[in-house]
């Protein structure tokens, strides 16, 4: 495999990711789109990485890896606050903020 | 910072021997990061003042150190202002530091420290704006099937009452200074990564201060919730940018894809793909045009003093890394993207105001006056020019001070239940109290642009830089839009004045000291560059971006 392949595997990816967050209702679910998406990008880096012959890349893999746990972490704090108070992670039941 | 300026000294030069690299300290310039390590290091002081000080003195202790910190932060870099206007890049590279960045941390620091003001005040609403200390009673409390649900009043009476209403959290001032180091990082930014980093740690600690309002928690909730799975899709956007911009440039920074855009041998779908996914997510962060969708729903349901936070300081921010991208990094490829940011300023003038028009309720409708504000602060930002980044600069400063302003008046305006946001509620206000009411419509006419504010100082450097820069379609749609938003200012003015007000309706809370300092610091700012402007367009016109 061209190094290529992978950059089209992780546009894939990241479109999944993209298309899960638009249609799916569950936040749990909607905020794993989002991770797929990350580690899309992740892939992406590593495969310009070896392009390059640089290690660049793989250095910014780890940055995103943490920005993801630290994400994770504020993200499942409010989404559990949330199913504290409504019993329910569903995003069409918060629509309480509307015109 | 220490993390980032570690990895900085981990990366190897660009040109890339795999083995034996050894890790050596980055040189650091401690005079030009000083404001930003006392804000950081304050919000570390003050995580641990939330372990170690009890309950009841916390309050005291965290405002005091958070205000400080911010002054410190202040002091120093105008101390150090001068020396470090010629620009200077420190850590390895990853912070670059000229005189628009230090215009945008001064305008960080001082708009912030108002917002801190509103933060920590206790008198208007009792114990705080926050979630009471002892909040674990009342979280536990509601089982299923009882109507928790309902928006507002009822539940959060009953919370109140069980949560005792003492004192309030006091994480909210490390999270607020966390914020405020992204934001500092973030307009400092010298490569993207240091800026996707920045980004997270802006934003995270605003997705958990817009859901820590004492009263109406659902709303509160629901909007942390938007606020943060939007805020992360487009974070994710903004780094599949990067890491496109990194498959053309071969590296991150901002100067070496300056450098490969004069001329790389990657395919141009790169850049462009990259370019467009990196501005979608910072446009989302400065609520612009058609990326604007949680602006509305975050303002409205956050406690109205982080709302003010947000609006002010998080558009700053915004704005200074957009800036600080298209500037340094993207200026030579400016003239096939330009039309793509002209539609964005254009949609953004039309949604603000058609949509703003539409609205019931103050804290949306100042929200939808935002993304006006952030159509017409696109359209200096794409000037690329030295005056149209001056005048931009100015614009993000005034709109700050009349805006923290203008929610730091909203939050006075109370029922027994609360803010009294819905706008029948402010019908006839100047009967009740004609200073809040003097007060707010002069913050109205000065978001609407008129003479003698700070908002038609600001509108009108932008437009006569946009001007001058040959986009005269741009800035005749955007005098028509500002004309139509002064409509949706008037609107509420008309309201206020000439209405009878409902002997149910709302009172006008006196505000305690700290809100009465951040209301005054906010309109005596609106007056002030209104009338002399050129205090701070001198300092906005020293010079550009460093890289």
């Amino acid at each position: 495999m061209t190094p290529t392949h992978y950059l089209l595997l992780s546009a894939l990816l990241f479109t999944i990711g993209t298309v899960g967050v638009l249609v799916r209702r569950n936040a749990i679910v909607l905020f794993m789109c989002v991770e797929l998406m990350l580690n899309a990008v992740n892939l992406s880096l590593v495969t310009f990485a070896r392009i390059e012959g640089s290690i660049n890349g793989q250095v910014m893999a780890f940055f995103v890896m943490v920005v993801a746990a630290a994400e994770v972490v504020v993200g499942l704090a409010i989404i559990m606050s949330v199913f504290r108070t409504r019993r329910s992670v569903s995003v069409d039941d918060a629509n309480l903020l509307k015109y | 910072m220490g993390v980032v300026a570690q990895a900085g000294a981990a990366l190897p030069p660009p040109s890339g021997v795999l083995a034996q690299q050894s890790a050596e300290m980055p040189s650091i310039q401690y005079a030009a990061v000083a404001p930003l390590m006392i804000v950081l290091g304050a919000a570390c002081i003050g995580v641990l003042v939330e372990a170690f000080v009890p309950a009841g003195r916390r309050w005291p202790v965290q405002v005091g150190i958070s205000l400080l910190a911010v002054l410190l932060a202040g002091v120093f870099l105008g101390l150090h202002a001068q020396e470090i206007n010629t620009g200077a890049t420190t850590l390895a590279e990853t912070l670059a530091v000229g005189p628009a960045t230090l215009f945008l941390w001064g305008t960080l620091l001082v708009l912030s420290f108002g917002a801190l003001l509103l933060i920590a005040d206790r008198s208007i609403e009792p114990g705080g704006a926050f979630v009471a200390e002892t909040n674990s009673v009342s979280e536990g409390r509601p089982p299923a099937g009882t109507p928790v649900d309902a928006p507002g009043a009822a539940s959060a009476a009953v919370m109140d009452r069980a949560a005792g209403a003492v004192g309030m959290r006091t994480e909210v001032f490390p999270l607020t200074l966390f914020s405020l180091g992204g934001m500092m990082v973030f307009c400092a930014a010298n490569d993207l990564l240091t800026m996707f980093v920045a980004l997270e740690v802006l934003s995270l600690p605003l997705y958990l201060l817009c859901g820590l309002a004492r009263r109406r928690r659902l709303l509160s909730q629901e909007a942390a919730v938007k606020y943060f799975l939007l805020g992360a899709f487009a974070s994710a956007f903004f780094l599949y940018g990067l890491a496109l911009l990194y498959g053309y440039a071969g590296s991150v920074q901002l100067s070496e894809i300056a450098a490969a855009t004069a001329g790389s041998l990657r395919s141009d779908t790169l850049l462009f793909a990259g370019l467009g996914l990196v501005v979608v997510g910072l446009l989302f962060k400065g609520s612009v045009g058609p990326f604007h969708l949680w602006t509305p729903d975050v303002y409205h349901g956050a406690p109205t003093s982080v709302t003010g936070f947000m609006a002010a300081c998080t558009k700053v921010a915004a704005f200074g890394g957009l800036l600080r991208l298209l500037h340094v990094a993207f200026e030579a490829s400016s003239w096939e993207w330009h039309w793509v940011l002209w539609t964005v300023a254009v949609l953004s003038m039309v949604i603000g105001v058609v949509l703003g028009l539409t609205q019931q309720d103050i804290k949306r409708m100042i929200a939808y006056s935002s993304i006006a504000h952030a159509g017409f602060l696109m359209v200096g930002s794409i000037t690329l020019t030295d005056r149209g980044l001056a005048a931009t600069l100015f614009y993000l400063l005034a709109y700050g001070f009349t805006t923290l302003a203008v929610f730091g008046v909203v939050s006075l305006v109370r029922t027994s239940e609360g803010e009294a946001t819905d706008l029948s509620d402010w019908a006839g206000l100047a009967k009740r109290s004609p200073l809040v009411a003097g007060v707010f419509t002069f913050l109205l006419l000065a978001l609407a642009g008129i003479p003698a504010t700070s908002g038609f100082m600001g509108k009108f450097a932008v437009f006569s830089a946009a001007f001058s820069a040959g986009m005269a379609p741009l800035v005749v749609i955007a005098l028509l839009a500002s004309a139509l938003a002064a409509y949706l200012y008037i609107r509420v003015i008309v309201l206020m004045f000439f209405n009878d007000p409902d002997p149910n309706g709302p009172t006008v809370s006196v505000p305690g000291a700290f809100t009465t300092a951040a209301v005054t610091l906010g309109v005596v700012m609106t007056l002030l560059l209104g009338v002399v402007p050129m205090l701070a367009l001198d300092w906005a016109s020293v010079g550009g971006f460093v890289s």
